[in-house]
């Protein structure tokens, strides 16, 4: 049963990638069979987990044994402007003899009784996981009994670890609210022009940073899935007229499903970048008038954009003189790398490097017509590489997520997190001109200064003398006890001791690194360098 | 240069100094056997008795001359000769540091002088205690110049002449800032020890003031720089002054036994520790021990891992200058900005370096004020800025005297690379706690252009 729903799940008629394979390896879809041992990333659960968190008034309860909730709970920034109940984590937490003497269902349904006296959410979401699903526990029977019992919809979401990816678990979780929540709910107020977004996550807010641009063409979203969701949003999502697909290797599957059960056209799109933005609010606005809505919908969503595209490139130009010829490396997994290249480039950034491993074939096109003379795509890199094109100084600031942030920071490179745990909203115009202003901040620290500087002193402890810099160490008085120094001896300003807190030297430091790249020249600067790393934090790079 | 600018107004509101004679005394209690005495009226003493014990919590010894009306009409120079005699007699301290306050001061007497002819006078029943005097008057300065006196006053009181000079080769006197603590006196021990050498802290706190229960009831201080040693700092090999209040004693100290010295503005950055080490090391003749070097790779990484908290955040900080120098370059070293600096007392030249636009000399008032003009993300001040933080709403990292309403002040390392480390992940960690909630209004696209924005109400953000 779960292996039809997982075949059925991967032959994906609305994904490009899949469409382009052979119908031999289509209907196989993207599930890769995972190497043991030099496997990475999420299972199946994790991926449900993430997909339907966020949705902020339903009590998730994960049925297992500690690690799949206990491991892992409250780990994204994702933000409610209400309920906080996503955030309380329930699981069966099921002990050794729970597992041998079969108390898993039983012990589930206490725990849906215990949540849904204590504190009365709107829905339950029950996940299943690979313990619970290998020893048969029939959540489906015991979430529908518990449904008719407490009087409120519990749901089972199956997707234990072991039947795959985190992509697939989005999936699954996807087709949950498909067959089980949408279309439960007739709201009141339906209107013309309510949109649904689709894989949006509302990581740092950020959502509340576009939101207020349809609200602005009197477009209402309404629902946004799953970010700052309401599980009475997502019943109700089936009467919106459009949907959109902001991360579509998670959620597209469901899109297309809308389409073929409520007639609903999508259109993938992303609020990362300028133009991305703006294609967002058109596109939205076009299909919206396709689908009935009044046609000044489309002048006004243009005169919005030319307003806010203005407004977002005058906000970004004091940067370009800060951040003219600054290299940067995007390794950026999820996001849709080719608007923030765009963007970057528009203030003179220069792009060393970027990941594609989930852009589209499109998305590379773009990005290869940008990016004329030497368009540096790559998959992924192994983190021994990573690090030499770091340490050798090749790129002047990393954008990433967590899992490379290290290999970024031990090689003294700044890095800027644009990841799921990120605490800043770079969504829409107002968020690329944060996320320009955090790569200026970025850059531009003092702290690179500090940790450039090398310890002044060899491998065996001993210091070099003189200093590095020119600087003196005062007279060491030797025997002759008439040693006339009844002035003392002060480090002057201009010794590192004080200088390196004083801005002004700060800058000169700067100016030094940049001018000479004492660092990412000299072999033998670099050749020490990395000893020193692999001797001092080997361990740390094991786990990229 | 930085600005310092005087805030003139008439009322001081919600002080942010100490005053004078409680810094000296502090210095004195650094002092082994010791028992610091104001010269002034009782309740001098008793104020700063109560702040010294609701910062330490420690019984503290600190006496009273106790002028009354007719002293303070006719001279207190009696009340001076008893009050010495009544301590050494049911005290016996090695050493009584005393202290004028505003009162005598004001009265203006010639107090070396009395002291003079009562050392002369009682040669007999003071023998065995070293007196010193430093003239303190509470309406100059805060806590800094009085330690500064204080520690000048030991060094010019009790230092012996010797001629010719005999150097101890591995003996290096450390002359801390009244803003050290406890802890982080004892790890300037450790360091200066694992290069073999031998250090001796003037005035050294660490001993009397660091918490610890002795099995008696013991008068004076029970710890602290033994008075044998303040009278042999003249054979150190050299001498490390930290804070540039500290210059002042070091200055004299080399003056007085040619004792050669080594000013460290601040101790608490990665660059000014590197420097402390090797110095160490070329005192000594030895490499760098190995810990210290692990010491430093990990505030390296400190940095790191901790800079992304400090970027672009506006801080305010209030407290005496070298402190106020030591915080501020620590918070833009990191990439942080110093938006208000408040101090004490303007006349100390680093306060010129503080890398702030302005330096304002006033109260926790201006602090307030200013604070909450510049839209600041961080405070530093002493207990007394709590008031300010709750009604700003920001959080509050306590720094300097008095610390009442937290404890282990005095075992918070601020110096060298564990201090520089530690306070990196105190910051951090302060500020994490105090994460502004992500609000729809603030990030809401329109906020500052002053646009209605209609649309639907269906919005989440209540």
């Amino acid at each position: 049963m779960m292996k039809d729903k997982v075949r059925h799940l991967f032959d994906e008629p609305a994904c490009a990638t899949n469409q382009a394979k052979p119908s031999s390896e289509r209907r196989a879809g993207c599930s890769k069979p995972l190497t043991p041992g030099a496997a990475a990333g999420g299972c199946a659960f994790d991926g449900a987990k993430i997909a339907l968190q966020p949705v902020t008034d339903v009590a998730h309860l994960v049925h297992g044994p500690l690690a799949c909730e206990g491991n892992s709970w409250d780990n994204r920034g994702s933000a409610s402007s209400g309920p906080m109940l996503w955030r309380t984590s329930f699981t069966t937490d099921l002990a050794e003899l729970d597992i041998v003497m079969g108390e898993g269902e039983r012990k589930l349904y206490r725990a849906i009784r215990e949540i849904a006296t204590r504190y009365s959410p709107p829905a339950i979401f029950v996940y299943s996981t690979c313990v619970t699903a290998l020893i048969g526990d029939d959540i489906e029977a015991v979430c529908k009994h518990a449904t008719g019992k407490y009087g409120l919809p519990v749901i089972p979401i199956n997707a234990p670890g072991f039947v795959g990816s985190k992509n697939l678990g989005n999936k699954l979780a996807g087709d949950a609210l498909f067959e089980r929540v949408m279309g439960t709910l007739e709201p009141e107020d339906i209107g013309p022009t309510d949109i649904n977004v689709l894989g949006e996550f509302n990581l740092a807010g950020e959502f509340w940073q576009v939101k207020p641009l349809f609200e602005q063409l009197g477009i209402r979203i309404r629902a946004s899935i799953p970010g700052d969701a309401r599980y009475a949003d997502i019943a109700a999502a089936h009467t919106a007229r459009v949907n959109m697909v902001v991360c579509s290797t998670a959620l597209v599957t469901l899109a297309r499903k809308m389409r073929e059960r409520w007639g609903m056209p999508f259109f993938e799109g992303s609020f990362y970048g300028i133009s991305d933005t703006s294609d967002a609010l058109r596109s939205a606005a076009a299909l919206l008038v396709e689908q009935g809505g009044a046609p000044h919908l489309l002048d006004r969503a243009e005169a919005l954009i030319v307003q806010e595209e203005a407004h977002a490139f005058a906000q970004l130009a004091p940067y370009r003189a800060r951040l003219e010829g600054k290299r940067v490396l995007l390794n950026t997994g999820g996001v849709k790398s080719w608007s923030v290249v765009s963007a970057l480039m528009e203030i003179g950034m220069e792009i060393v490097g970027t990941s594609v491993k989930k852009s589209t074939p499109e998305d590379k096109e773009r990005i290869k017509a940008l990016m004329r003379d030497d368009p540096h795509m790559f998959e992924t890199m192994a983190p021994r590489d990573l690090y030499r094109m770091l340490a050798d100084g090749e790129a002047d600031i990393m954008l990433s997520g967590g899992r490379t942030q290290f290999i970024a920071l031990k090689a003294k490179v700044p890095w800027l997190d644009i990841n799921q745990e990120r605490h800043h909203a770079y969504a829409g115009y107002d968020g690329m001109v944060e996320l320009v202003r955090q790569i200026d901040l970025a850059i531009h620290n003092p702290v690179w200064a500090q940790v450039h500087a090398p310890a002044p002193w060899d491998a065996d402890g001993n210091c070099f003398s003189p200093l590095p810099g020119g600087v003196s160490c005062p007279p060491i008085p030797g025997e002759a006890s008439s040693s006339p120094i009844p002035m003392g001896e002060r480090s002057a300003p201009e010794a590192p001791g004080e200088g390196a807190e004083d801005p002004a030297f700060a800058a000169r430091h700067r100016r030094k690194f940049a001018g000479t790249r004492v660092d990412n020249t000299d072999p033998d600067f670099l050749a020490h360098h990395r000893k020193k790393f692999t001797s001092a934090t080997g361990d740390d790079m094991g786990e990229c | 240069m930085t600005k310092v600018t005087p805030i003139q107004k008439a009322a001081a509101i919600n002080p942010l100094k100490s005053s004078q004679p409680l810094g000296a005394a502090l210095a004195f209690l650094g002092v082994e056997a010791a028992m610091p005495l104001f010269h002034g009226s009782q309740g001098c003493t008793s104020f700063a008795l109560v702040l010294f014990v609701r910062h330490f919590k420690e019984a503290i010894p600190l006496q009273t001359t106790a002028m009354d009306e007719i002293a303070t009409i006719l001279g207190g120079a009696d009340h001076l000769e008893e009050a010495l005699l009544n301590l050494k007699a049911r005290t016996n301290p090695k050493l009584i540091g005393v202290c004028t306050t505003a009162l005598v001061e004001t009265r203006g007497e010639d107090f070396d002088g009395d002291l003079a002819a009562i050392k002369e006078k009682r040669a007999r029943e003071l023998a065995g205690t070293e007196i010193v005097l430093t003239h303190t008057p509470d309406f100059d300065g805060a806590i800094e110049e009085g330690w500064t006196k204080a520690g000048t006053a030991l060094i010019e009181g009790v230092v012996a002449r010797e001629h010719p000079r005999r150097v101890v080769r591995e003996r290096v006197n450390i002359l801390p800032g009244w803003h050290l603590t406890v802890a982080d006196l004892d790890l300037l021990r450790d360091t200066v020890e694992s290069f073999g050498l031998e250090p001796v802290i003037v005035p050294d706190i660490s001993g009397a003031l660091d918490g610890t229960v002795p099995d008696r009831w013991i008068p004076t201080t029970y710890g602290g720089a033994p008075v044998e040693a303040i009278r042999e700092l003249g054979r150190a090999a050299h001498t490390i002054a930290i804070g540039e209040h500290m210059r002042a004693p070091a200055h004299r100290l080399a003056e007085i036994a040619q004792v050669p010295f080594t000013l460290f503005e601040s101790l608490s950055s990665l660059a000014s520790a590197d420097l402390f080490v090797t110095l160490l090391a070329q005192l000594s003749g030895r490499p760098v021990p190995a810990k210290i070097r692990r010491r430093r790779s990990q505030l390296e990484d400190a940095l790191l891992d901790g800079h992304f908290f400090f970027a672009g955040k506006r801080v305010a900080i209030a407290a005496e200058p070298d402190q106020l120098y030591a915080l501020a370059s620590f918070f833009v070293g990191l990439g942080a900005e110093v938006a208000v600096a408040v101090t004490t007392t303007g006349h100390s030249p680093i306060l010129a370096k503080v890398p702030a636009r302005e330096v304002a000399v006033g109260d926790l008032g201006d602090f307030e004020d200013l604070a909450g003009n510049a839209g600041c993300d961080l405070l530093l001040a002493h207990s007394h800025g709590r008031q300010a933080a709750e009604r700003l709403g920001l959080p509050l990292l306590r720094v300097g005297f008095p610390i009442f309403d937290r404890l282990g002040s005095q075992h918070r390392r601020t110096i060298l690379y564990e201090g520089a480390r530690d306070f990196v992940f105190e910051v951090a960690n302060t500020l994490q706690a105090h994460q502004p909630a992500h609000a729809g209004e603030q990030l809401h696209p329109f906020k500052e252009r002053g646009e209605h924005h209609d649309g639907h109400s269906q919005i989440a953000h209540h």
